[in-house]
């Protein structure tokens, strides 16, 4: 099945609909991760360009692997903030991209709304892989997969996200997904990191880190960035953490069958303890191997063909 | 001597509450006499030589309006926009005269760029260009300019435009010296570090587009340290681009204690939102930004009670290099020139304003501001006339702009009122009849 748009800019515009259809397509594609041989044909001939703005070896790679898995043609450019500096506008980047008769471009930037500008410049397949502090899509599938997959259902939960709202596209495109999905979301941080009007999102809103572990059925922990200090959004690491870190202290108040994640990389002993983030409840790694699945998902629904190619039989 | 005379329309000007049918004579760049159409049995002779003869009937004849906010970027920045083609952009948009603001490379801080700027526009533009020369050395914030040697030279007004003037002991001399040339400084009220990064209005539209906010308090606190010096010194005060309903509050309050004040508020100020950023289009990008509802009611209102004076149109042409880029990247601004007329008359059409008030803030309020002795049509005056056809609309089609840059984000809509002809010192400048379709 193939997604009724041409790219993947956010989960704001997606409809439920969609996003089922991609989780249930990356369910599918966990299996071929899980072979001697991973890799399917379906996207042959395919080539896929990741423009990586921002360095995240994590996230770039992870796209990486799912195109190659898919026998997709990727190529990596690296483009610093100062090379770009030449006097080439964004436009001019994106034709010359588009010259190159990519099926699809893979973009991360610190701006946000880049990859929105990218995708009205080329015809081919944007997909967003994080822009500003806008949206990340990419990481929202990959955490609905997690969760579907442990709690069997999304709809009802309670979600928590604690940290830098301000600065976090991983909250933006959780919020939306999440809450399309039936769960219940509030976000929690100190004042200094939660902008005005976010209710408006869909969610709630608390300052109390208590209230937002207390009933919580997922907690997603944020990266916290130590140079937000110098803004004055925290005084200290040390005070940052000791409020708004999770350690095993403040999980005493979660459920018993509470799951924690994180969309990495994390601090350890600032946002999240070291005992909780390797612990029982900790979901971190199965984020990252769900991330190549999601991802697998993406491309294949905007570039490939019917679903029953996806079962592979 | 040649005569020109426009017939038959209907004169509009508030400066001396007229509003009827006249035709107005013109001889020597100077309005000679008004007769009531109905009565004048004035014979001309068709064809005579030296004499042109505007048949305005069915079209409003207006004082030409005043921008008392231009960016020319010339000298130094060419390729955005020259004093031709920026006095080409506001003839067709009926304005006869432009304040050109100083941050231009060099910086208008001296009498030789002031020169330079007027010889230019006496040369080459096609509408009066009044010099603002800037208020500090270089728009450093810190030694004041010879604001005698400027005045002198041609500048009207001073202001660091483009750059907030952090400094309040600078801002509080600046206020007192003018005072010796009676001309205001022109603030461009923002607090740069509560902006911070900004790119867009502080509020629930950053928050969900992931662009960093420039509170309402950014400039709030600006014009409220600006309106206490003002008080404190007496001097004369101008506030530019007025965007937040705290600042229209204040700039009230103090007029109500009679504070030496004026104001001005951009067309898109009056009638875009924050909302218009929701797509990441950089021509929705500007300093101050557009806000949300509750200010842009606001701003309305103040213009309506007289609390800010002036449209002004805050014209800054922005080339593409400067705004196919990343939001976060691009530059700020633009050109406004050629809407500003019909975009303040759609808020007549809406009934959210008057048409005299619209023309009160085009013309004779702004010369009133900046003590130009023009904005009316009475015999004797200045022959700088706008002639309007309020009954047509037009498509805003950013390649057919007079201005060298393109970046307005009306593109594509339909805008009603269309400016026929322009008139400064009694010749036809811009002519819409004369354009190719
Ligand atoms: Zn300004």
């Amino acid at each position: 099945m193939r997604l009724k748009r041409k790219d993947l800019l956010g989960i704001e515009e997606l409809e439920r609909g969609e996003i089922e259809q991609i989780l249930s397509t990356a369910e599918s594609f966990k299996e071929v991760s899980a072979r001697e041989i991973k890799k399917v044909p379906t996207l042959r001939g395919k080539t896929v360009i990741n423009l990586f703005y921002e360095p995240s070896t994590r996230t770039r790679t992870s796209f990486e692997i799912a195109a190659k898995r898919m026998s997709a043609d990727a190529v990596n450019i690296s483009v610093s903030t100062s090379s770009v500096a030449k006097g080439e506008t964004l436009k001019d980047t994106a034709k010359n991209l588009e010259a190159m008769r990519p099926d699809c471009i893979v973009v991360r930037h610190l701006s946000s709304g880049t990859p929105q500008m990218l995708s009205k410049y080329v015809s081919c397949s944007v997909v967003n892989a994080g822009d500003g502090a806008h949206e990340h899509p990419s990481q929202a599938l990959l955490d609905m997969l997690t969760v579907k997959e442990k709690k069997g259902r999304i709809d009802g939960l309670k979600l928590s996200i604690i940290g830098d709202i301000t600065h976090s596209r991983v909250a933006r495109s959780n919020i939306y997904g999440f809450t399309k999905l039936g769960a219940e979301v509030t976000v929690c941080g100190p004042p200094t990191m939660i902008p005005p009007g976010m209710e408006r999102l869909g969610c709630s809103v608390t300052t109390d880190m208590t209230e937002a572990i207390r009933g919580a059925d997922v907690i997603m922990m944020l990266r916290i960035q130590m140079e937000r200090q110098k803004e004055s959004l925290f005084p200290s690491v040390r005070e940052y953490s000791r409020l708004y870190g999770l350690d095993d202290a403040k999980l005493k108040g979660a459920k018993d069958d509470v799951i924690i994640l994180h969309p990495g990389p994390i601090n350890r002993g600032v946002e999240i303890s070291s005992e909780v983030a390797d612990g029982p409840y900790s979901l971190i790694l199965d984020q990252v191997t769900n991330g190549v699945a999601v991802r697998m998902a993406i491309f294949y629904m905007l570039l490939g063909g019917t679903r029953e190619e996806a079962q592979f039989k | 001597m040649n005569r020109l005379v426009i017939k038959g329309g209907r004169l509009i000007d508030p400066s001396v509450n007229v509003d009827g049918l006249f035709n107005i004579y013109i001889m020597g760049g100077r309005v000679g006499t008004i007769k009531p159409a109905d009565r004048d049995t004035t014979e001309l002779v068709e064809g005579a030589p030296g004499l042109e003869v505007i048949d305005a009937t069915g079209l409003v004849v207006l004082p030409g309006f005043i921008d008392a906010h231009t960016h020319l970027r010339e000298p130094g920045f060419e390729y955005k926009e020259t004093i031709k083609t920026g006095t080409m952009a506001a003839s067709s948009g009926g304005f006869t005269s432009v304040l050109c603001m100083a941050n231009t490379n060099p910086v208008n801080d001296n009498a030789s760029v002031t020169r330079y700027i007027l010889d230019k526009a006496k040369a080459e533009g096609t509408a009066s260009v009044h010099p603002i020369g800037a208020v500090t050395v270089g728009q450093q914030g810190e030694r004041l300019t010879e604001f005698g040697e400027l005045k002198a030279a041609g500048c009207v007004a001073f202001s660091d435009d483009g750059v907030p003037i952090t400094d309040g002991a600078v801002m509080r001399r600046a206020l007192e010296y003018s005072m010796i040339f009676g001309a205001p400084v022109v603030s461009h009220a923002e607090d740069p570090r509560l902006a911070g990064a900004g790119v867009m209005n502080e509020g629930a539209v950053s928050t969900r587009l992931g662009l960093k906010g420039i509170p309402n308090a950014a400039e709030d606190a600006m014009v409220a340290r600006d309106l206490s010096l003002a008080e404190l010194t007496g001097g004369r005060l101008h506030i530019a681009h007025v965007s937040t309903r705290g600042a229209v509050e204040l700039i009230r309050s103090a007029k109500a204690r009679g504070v030496n004040v004026t104001a001005e508020v951009t067309p898109h100020h009056l009638t875009l939102t924050d909302e218009a950023v929701s797509g990441y289009d950089t021509f929705t990008k500007m300093n101050p930004p557009l806000r949300a509802q509750e200010d842009v009611d606001a701003l309305r209102g103040g213009l309506k009670d007289g609390t800010i004076d002036c449209i002004a149109t805050d014209h800054a042409p922005q080339s593409t290099i400067e705004k196919d880029v990343e939001f976060d990247k691009a530059a700020n601004g633009i050109v406004g020139l050629e809407t500003a007329f019909s975009l303040a008359y759609g808020l007549v059409e809406e009934r959210i304003l008057t048409l005299n008030e619209i023309i009160r803030a085009l013309t004779i309020n702004p010369s009133k501001a900046f003590l130009l002795n023009k904005g009316s049509l009475r015999v004797g005056s200045q022959a700088d006339i706008a002639i309007i056809d309020l009954n047509r609309t037009w498509k805003v089609d950013p390649s057919r702009l007079k201005s060298k840059s393109k970046n307005t984000p009306y593109g594509g809509r339909t805008l009603k009122g269309v400016v026929i002809k322009t008139v400064v010192n009694g010749s036809v400048v811009y002519d819409a009849t004369k354009e190719n379709s």
